[in-house]
């Protein structure tokens, strides 16, 4: 029966309680468990797409390409540490665990990666030999888990983030099914082979900026105040998030809106906890601007990042840099129409798949299964993603180019306007064709 | 013969102190004085080397230790060895919340009373207390042997995985998952082991109750919703 | 965030000792939050002198002429301390009466509050609070959390005559209970949500219950991680919530009591080495009374 036919029967779905809710109702029946799944928030939101760039014009006039330089570099985490990360591109891999993903995933994402001269994050499983080979910068989260964290590993970063939280589940835990807990993970979390891992959303010996502090200073001097500190959160209150986060010494501050992926959270953590990236961003650079360290604590922005265009808005916006982690994945094959057949054996489809949390991606890449894994080529996987990446930087670029700037820091918001009400009150940029910023 | 290296910290400032002890091939003993409640003292040791703290100590002292032998003559604040992976830390006073949080390997020995948290997320570290723990101790402990010699605080043991706990007090109440178990010959003997290293020989260990984990956790099931 | 501190001395010989103590318990905070600072000194001859009623303001400019009583105004930096031959509730009467707008830093007959923004070692310096002299006094230093950093912010807050609070942490559902309190009539200063929590005291204290009584409704009222000091004319009581991850430590000798968020606010107090220390249990109230 086609939507023809069902118009002619007179058949009317109701918005409230469409299909889908009804498939999670039943679910919820069958099963008495809450629904469990990978990617970020799925449903339509305020976004860098309802953003526009104001190129070129009598009073503004765009750079060649090639010969004049638009340059690309950044330089993270000068604030405070001896050695601080100087990245080609202003765009990094996000914190992705091994034990989420498979070995050959991170180092495909090491190679890629390093490939373009950009850091890569650890992730809720510590770090791996294979990863720390193939990244030119490690980044070393620092979660409430504790898993895998060693002094040896984190004097081996390059950078190392305390994570409080992140936009898919703000004040969730770290999740992993028995299914991803190999004898491998389960060496290196310290956990039995197979069970399903509880882990805490809080960290075990401090609470609070106060205390962070204390923490903080603590990692410096264990690492001779080498490394920069990045102190990640999921957006929430995210003003008052990144002032208390310099307040408590932060050289770089990460903020990841609700569209930032995971490999398991419950659906409704996902759907209903967190902010848009898109409303997080000015939140954190006023914060910056008021504290007057704006582009000395640097800002690195995550939560639905995918083309150039939406790199350059949030540079525009007033980020450093933005990371990836859903778009990472992709390049290297996740969702991938060549497992069409594979993923409709699993009842989902290409393009739709999301069950991370089973362990059983055909793509090799968020699974622990050693036959899958080894369908991922790490060299190859790590090709794709340098293209990948190679293509945000150029498109960035491009973007900046037009609107006549030197480098792509220099991008700022009086270069952007907004297609939508909503976007313009929460990007802060004015509706196109108007000076009206609405609650501004 | 081995030299013995004084630190103050009333005149010399933390980091230059923690740099020193830092330095490649440390070898020999170490004092440091005037702590004062200071934070983050002696973190980050990596040497087969003996260090006294003469005074009370704020929070992290000694954290992510190696291989030192770290005593702390007064109490010592929150995280104390927090992440240890080898060596020992010997607290002749009190220590604060979260004492030995998500340490991997080595001994912690509190002889005075540890706070809430003690033990929380161990990772395979021993610990020994000689007089009570607060509450939440041992939450999501997933290895490594914890012995109380006096009371435990509520909700022992919260979420626990593989660690075993000894406890020879009062349990004012055990956490989700956590129940008491037979004390069999190899307890007894491990216990005893326990003991002698932290300087308490002479218990008896038949006088102690072990706890560990139920493992009705250890999958998502319906049936423990009560529990999450 | 913040950092708490509270001295309860038990030996005359000390009092004059008292700002000095205060001070460098005071200061050691610093680092916890340096945005702006507050104390309640109770027992200061010249702040607070006996026999007199005593209303700390802030944000206006105080005159005898405008309060139509005869007050003595004595200005400790952006604080003014009105002090009367009359009970702090009239002078508290007359201060609402002629300045509706002014911020009442803390009432009562024997008790000084002086609040500002600014760093603890600059704000103690010009209160010159090492030469103060008392029985008891209390401290905190303020690293904001959600709300502005203005005098209105700064804790301690008074709950009632002689009474205040100072608190090392954050409520979650707080703004509930705002709401409820304001249905009430009680009026608020700030937006902050420590406020919250000693209005909620006041009104339990007001109702007639004792201070114990009033700080067990809260921990079953309120939510959140917070170490609360809530002094009074003749005590001092500490509270932890039930959680209790924020970090509070209790010193006790013969001569004085002593509560700090770090044992170093603690360090320098005389014969702290012979102390009985030791850490608040969550949800017990550890009270002294004079």
């Amino acid at each position: 029966m086609n939507q023809d036919d069902r118009a002619r029967l007179g058949l009317r779905e109701s918005a409230t309680f469409d299909r889908q809710t009804i498939a999670a109702i039943q679910r919820a029946a069958d099963t008495g468990v809450y629904d469990i799944r990978g990617w970020g928030a799925k449903r339509p939101l305020p976004h860098f797409d309802d953003l526009l760039f104001l190129g070129a014009s009598m009073s503004r006039y765009p750079l060649e390409g090639y010969r004049e330089r638009c340059g690309t570099d950044v330089v993270l985490g000068d604030r405070h540490a001896r050695h601080p990360l100087h990245l080609d591109i202003p765009v990094t891999i996000a914190g992705m665990s091994f034990g989420a993903l498979s070995g050959p995933a991170k180092e495909a994402l090491g190679r890629g990666a390093s490939e373009v001269g950009t850091s890569t994050t650890t992730g809720d499983g510590g770090m791996t030999p294979e990863e720390r080979g193939q990244s030119k910068y490690l980044v070393y989260q620092y979660l409430p888990s504790r898993y895998g964290m060693n002094p040896d590993d984190l004097r081996k970063a390059d950078a190392i983030e305390i994570v409080l939280g992140q936009g898919a589940k703000p004040g969730g835990g770290g999740m992993l099914l028995g299914q991803k807990i190999s004898e491998r993970v389960a060496g290196m979390r310290t956990l039995p082979e197979g069970i399903d891992q509880r882990s805490a959303c809080r960290h075990p010996d401090w609470t609070g900026p106060d205390d962070l502090t204390i923490k903080i200073n603590e990692l410096r001097e264990i690492t001779d105040w080498e490394k920069p500190i990045y102190v990640k959160v999921g957006a929430t209150r995210t003003y008052y998030d990144v002032k208390l986060a310099v307040h408590a010494g932060a050289d770089v501050v990460v903020v990841d809106g609700m569209q930032g992926g995971t490999a398991a959270t419950q659906e409704v953590f996902i759907e209903h906890v967190g902010i848009p990236t898109l409303a997080a961003v000015p939140q954190a650079v006023q914060a910056l601007a008021e504290l007057g360290v704006h582009r000395k604590v640097q800002l690195i922005v995550s939560g639905g990042i995918r083309t150039g265009a939406d790199v350059a808005k949030a540079l525009a916006l007033g980020a450093d840099a933005v990371a990836i982690g859903t778009a990472a994945l992709i390049a290297l094959g996740d969702n991938h129409p060549r497992y069409a057949a594979d993923y409709e054996k699993l009842g989902s489809a290409a393009g739709f798949f999301d069950d991370f949390q089973d362990g059983a991606d055909p793509a090799g890449i968020s699974t622990q299964d050693p036959e899958l894994a080894a369908r991922l080529d790490p060299v190859e996987g790590g090709r794709r993603l340098a293209n990948y990446l190679r293509v945000l930087t150029m498109e960035a670029q491009t973007i900046a180019r037009a609107c006549g700037k030197a480098h792509v820091l220099h991008l700022e918001p009086e270069d952007l306007v907004a297609v939508t009400i909503e976007a313009a009150a929460m990007a802060r940029v004015p509706l196109a064709g108007t000076s009206w910023i609405p609650g501004v | 013969m081995d030299t013995v290296t004084s630190f103050d910290l009333h005149t010399t400032p933390l980091r230059a102190v923690n740099a020193a002890l830092h330095q490649r091939d440390l070898s020999g003993e170490f004092v440091i004085e005037h702590p004062a409640g200071a934070h983050n003292v002696a973190v980050g040791l990596n040497a087969p080397v003996k260090l006294t703290i003469e005074g009370h100590v704020g929070y992290y002292a000694a954290g992510m230790n190696q291989q030192a032998e770290i005593t702390i003559n007064g109490n010592a604040g929150t995280g104390v060895a927090e992440n240890m992976m080898s060596g020992t830390v010997w607290v002749k006073g009190n220590a604060s919340q979260s004492a030995g949080a998500t340490a991997h390997g080595g001994l912690l020995v509190v002889e005075g009373n540890a706070a809430a948290r003690c033990g929380i997320s161990m990772k395979g570290v021993d610990i020994v207390v000689g007089g009570d723990v607060g509450h939440m101790s041992a939450f999501m402990a997933q290895a490594g042997r914890l012995v109380i010699r006096g009371d435990a605080g509520e909700a022992l043991g919260d979420s626990i995985y593989e660690a075993r706990l000894y406890v020879r007090g009062d349990v004012a109440s055990l956490g989700a998952d956590c129940i008491a178990k037979e004390m069999r010959d190899e307890h007894h003997q491990e216990l005893e082991h326990l003991l002698k290293a932290a300087g308490f020989d002479g218990d008896d260990t038949s006088a102690y109750t072990r706890y560990g984990s139920a493992r009705n956790l250890y999958h998502f099931h319906v049936d423990n919703a009560s529990s999450y | 965030m913040c950092g708490i501190v509270g001295l309860h001395l038990r030996t005359p010989e000390l009092y004059p000792r008292l700002g000095e103590l205060l001070t460098a318990m005071l200061c050691e905070m610093g680092d916890r939050g340096s945005d702006s600072a507050g104390v309640a000194v109770y027992g200061d001859p010249a702040w607070s002198p006996p026999g007199r009623g005593c209303v700390s303001v802030l944000e206006v400019d105080p005159t005898a002429a405008d309060l139509g009583l005869d007050v003595t105004i004595t200005r400790v930096d952006e604080t003014y301390l009105l002090t009367a031959e009359a009970s702090s509730e009239e002078i508290l009467d007359a201060v609402k009466a002629a300045y509706p707008h002014a911020l009442i830093a803390g009432f009562g007959s024997d008790m000084a509050v002086l609040k500002g923004v600014g760093h603890p070692r600059v704000l103690t310096d010009a209160w010159g609070l090492v030469n103060a002299q008392g029985w008891q006094g209390v401290g905190h230093t303020r690293m904001a959390t959600e709300s502005a950093v203005t005098p209105a912010g700064c804790h301690p807050y008074a709950v009632g005559p002689e009474q205040c609070m100072v608190h090392n942490g954050s409520f979650a559902n707080h703004a509930t209970i705002r709401r409820e309190l304001c249905a009430a009539g009680v009026q608020f200063d700030s937006e902050n949500d420590t406020e919250v929590g000693a209005r909620f005291i006041a009104q339990q204290l007001a109702a007639g219950r004792d201070v114990e009584a009033s700080l067990k409704e809260l921990c079953a009222t309120f939510d959140g991680f917070y170490t609360l000091l809530v002094s009074n004319r003749d005590s001092f009581a500490v509270v932890r919530d039930a959680i209790a991850c924020k970090p509070a430590v209790i010193a006790e000798t013969d001569d004085w009591v002593a509560m700090g968020s770090e044992y170093r606010a603690l360090a320098g107090l005389p014969g702290v080495d012979n102390a009985k220390i030791w850490e608040p249990e969550p949800e017990v109230i550890y009270a002294w009374t004079r």
